[in-house]
């Protein structure tokens, strides 16, 4: 089996693993108590935050550890609506955000809210000048994802930041950082970002913890009432052999960014050259893209078809379209890059990471090759039928 | 910015006759304790003044670290051209050329020959360098009083050096070159900042934190050590004595002067840190006693606690207002520390209205009256303590267990 869905998850770097057991081996006190060994597990959390802060080249005191991306991204959309309604209730995010960003917003907007989504084009992107016509003196937040899930389109989020900055410096600007931390570079202060997600799972890291960076200064409703850990803003009981292994992973992935761009870019370059001279595909990823992803449409098929024919193979890839039992629905994203509703619902994703080796990859090549063929004649034949 | 090299002034210490040497040296130290960072910089001393070779290192992380250091007043980052018109004013030009000028700039060349075997005066050369410049750049305009940019040119024979910047460093004297001094260092806001201004002044500091378990968590006693981590930053390594404070503070409980135990208790830490002075060569003891803070500094209560020790007390923030305290604690990083909501001994045991006008004979009468006070002070004295911190230094080290495990970031 050869794994390419690291965009889904990754498998955690063995340092990360072995880290989370001997923390849980040697730590059980609740952070919260304030005898020794709570003490110490608190001590964990804090140099986690550090960690963390550093890796981001923020303040400790800006990071909130929260559960993973989901959580992170409510927290950041639904906190700062509750929280700057008083000021305004307008949103805007764009038609392609993950579905935490996306119903989230939803949610507010059945709440009383009013949410713009920006267009993007057939890359992905979205335009800044459409921005910069949309903030308004009531807009609070703007959320832009810095790398696509399914695409893997890069976001212009330093233009974004400083034209949100300059039209209203109020209006905070959220990144949804999840698929570009540790594949990208990352530079919070030149976006002007005052809230950024990220996941650890992503990262090669433990599931069940993430980070949401927060700018001094910022306040956010907290979305749980309780015992007030994270300064209040997320009460229960820390996971810190989760927060502990995050920490460790968000170093590894800063120190490894640089050759994961070459190795693992190098790897979709190829991936890239060769679908181009498939004449049954059509891609909807390019090299400005983020280095590990390649989406690809092969139309007239289900997505689940093509990928279980690859999964025959050893290649585990994923669709990114929601599948009910007898219908695929076709991807949200696709659709707002101007794909037709059969390239949308015929999409699969192949993301890789540092464990992938140029081998695996011509293994896929043929994989690819094999399934198009053998597919094609039973989809004329289905195209017959109808 | 492209910068060759860092321009480095110093103020005070150039007036300080035989000891300039020694002063100068000091600096020099702290300078090359900073540079191990940046391993490409190196270090010149010419004709009474230091510069800094930049050979491909960052200018900005580099002049944010030297802005820290004591004794050094100004800094300059210099631009350096061969001692020839043609090179200086091309070298000049695009100089200017690297600046993103947007809407019109007041300007002036302020040129100064040091070498006089150069053919033009210093005159001759504002015009000769300014005349192609103002062509050049038509958003500048001359000015001669208080423009907004100044071109310096300073023509040496090895070399001409031009700069327009004088970005301000934190001054002082040179760490270390004035004596040393025991700081009595609480988890406040005020002491930190107090070792920090006498630092500057070229002190070299030791602190004394007294604790008192289980009246304090091991997390009071870790902020301190904190915060004293935060000093070191500035002095390279600092002590820490370590009192162990319970005998002493409970021998004032139950004996019917609870409006005077906060008096009481500062002047035994006075006495304890006057042994730890004399066995550490140190000629004065540091407090953050802002005037009228709280009631142990009164001018009445700081008469009466004052008197407990024969050493100089030096109150660097005795007229301070807390606003001015806490920025300054903000700027040195401290404040971050300070502000975490572990109890320390003064905060214990603190009477529901302490005098804020001892009576230094009552006092006294109530000290002698306890009468195994002196043994308590001694014995506190011999349990003490001492780590020694720098920056790098892991909290909870000193510790069987409960330190953080680094292996596992």
């Amino acid at each position: 089996m050869i794994y390419w869905d690291h965009a889904a998850s990754t498998p955690p770097y063995e340092e990360v693993i072995q880290t989370m057991a001997e923390v849980m081996r040697q730590h059980y006190g609740n952070p919260s108590s304030i005898h020794r060994m709570g003490e110490d597990a608190a001590k964990l959390i804090k140099r986690s935050r550090e960690v963390c802060a550093a890796a981001l080249g923020v303040k400790p005191a800006e990071i909130i550890l929260t559960s993973g991306a989901t959580e992170g991204n409510n927290m950041a959309i639904k906190g700062t609506a509750f929280q700057y309604a008083g000021r305004g209730k307008h949103i805007i995010t764009t038609a392609t955000e993950h579905p935490s960003v996306y119903d989230s917003c939803l949610y507010l907007r059945e709440h009383g809210f009013e949410v713009t989504f920006l267009d993007v084009d057939r890359n992905g992107r979205i335009h800044p000048d459409q921005l910069r016509s949309l903030i308004r003196k009531d807009t609070i937040l703007v959320s832009i994802m810095h790398v696509n899930n399914e695409t893997g389109a890069v976001q212009p989020l330093e233009a974004a930041g400083r034209i949100i900055k300059q039209c209203n410096p109020l209006t905070l600007f959220h990144v949804d950082g999840v698929q570009g931390f540790g594949k990208l570079h990352v530079d919070l202060q030149a976006w002007q970002a005052d809230l950024y997600t990220l996941s650890a799972h992503k990262i090669r890291g433990p599931k069940g913890a993430g980070v949401l960076f927060r700018r001094e200064g910022v306040q956010l409703h907290p979305l749980l009432s309780g015992g007030k850990q994270e300064s209040g803003m997320r009460s229960g009981t820390e996971n810190y052999p989760g927060i502990v292994a995050m920490a460790k992973a968000m170093r590894m992935a800063k120190e490894q960014l640089g050759t994961f761009g070459e190795q693992v870019g190098a790897l979709r370059d190829e991936l890239l050259a060769f679908i181009r001279t498939m004449p049954a595909l059509a891609l909807n990823s390019d090299e400005d893209g983020a280095p590990h992803i390649v989406n690809v449409s092969f139309s007239g098929m289900k997505a689940e078809v093509l990928l279980h024919s690859l999964e025959e193979h050893g290649m585990l890839v994923s669709t990114k379209s929601a599948c009910s039992s007898k219908t695929s629905e076709p991807s949200r994203v696709l659709l707002a890059m101007g794909r037709s509703e059969e390239e949308a619902s015929s999409a699969i994703r192949i993301s890789m990471g540092l464990t992938n080796t140029k081998n695996d990859v011509e293994r896929l090549k043929d994989a690819l090759q094999d399934a198009v063929e053998r597919l094609t004649p039973l989809m004329t034949g289905r195209n017959e039928i109808h | 910015m492209k910068y060759d090299m860092l321009l480095l002034r110093y103020g005070e210490i150039t007036l300080k006759g035989k000891n300039r040497g020694r002063f100068e040296n000091a600096v020099i130290s702290h300078i090359r304790s900073v540079l191990k960072d940046f391993p490409k910089a190196k270090i010149r001393k010419e004709y009474g003044r230091l510069y800094v070779e930049l050979n491909g290192e960052e200018p900005e992380p580099l002049i944010a670290s030297l802005q820290k250091i004591f004794g050094l007043t100004s800094i300059s980052p210099v631009v350096v051209s061969s001692t020839e018109l043609e090179s200086i004013v091309e070298t000049s030009s695009a100089f200017l050329g690297q600046m993103d000028m947007e809407e019109e700039v007041t300007f002036k060349v302020h040129a100064r020959r040091v070498w006089k075997a150069f053919p033009h005066s210093s005159h001759e050369m504002n015009h000769l360098v300014g005349a192609p410049l103002l062509k050049k750049y038509p958003l500048l305009k001359v000015s001669m009083k208080d423009p907004e940019l100044t071109l310096h040119v300073e023509i040496r024979e090895q070399g001409t050096y031009i700069f327009c910047q004088t970005i301000p460093a934190v001054g002082g004297f040179p760490r270390g070159s004035n004596g040393k001094a025991m700081l009595l260092l609480s988890g406040g806001i005020d002491s930190p900042v107090a070792g920090w201004s006498s630092m500057r002044r070229g002190l070299e500091v030791e602190c004394v934190h007294f604790y008192s378990y289980p009246f304090t968590s091991r997390l009071a006693k870790e902020k301190v050590i904190e915060l004293a981590k935060v000093l070191s930053g500035y002095a390279g390594e600092i002590k820490i004595h370590l009192v162990p404070f319970t005998e002493v503070q409970t021998s004032f409980t139950g004996i019917g002067q609870d409006n005077l135990i906060i008096t009481l208790m500062r002047r035994s830490m006075l006495r304890i840190a006057e042994l730890l002075a004399k066995r550490e060569g140190a000629l004065a003891i540091v407090t953050g006693d802002s005037l009228g803070q709280v009631a142990s500094q009164t001018l009445p209560s700081m008469n009466v606690i004052g008197r407990a020790t024969e050493l100089p007390l030096l109150r660097p923030l005795i007229m301070m207002d807390k606003n001015e305290i806490i920025r300054i604690s903000k700027e040195i990083g401290t404040y971050e520390t300070s502000i975490l909501p572990y109890e320390d001994c003064c905060t214990l045991f603190v009477p529901k209205s302490p005098t804020t006008n001892p009576n230094l004979r009552v006092v006294e009468n109530v000290e002698a009256s306890i009468e195994k006070l002196p043994e308590l002070i001694q014995d506190a004295f011999e349990r003490t303590e001492t780590l020694v911190l720098t920056k790098d230094y892991v909290i909870g080290e000193e510790e069987e267990t409960g330190g953080v495990n680094e292996d596992w970031f």
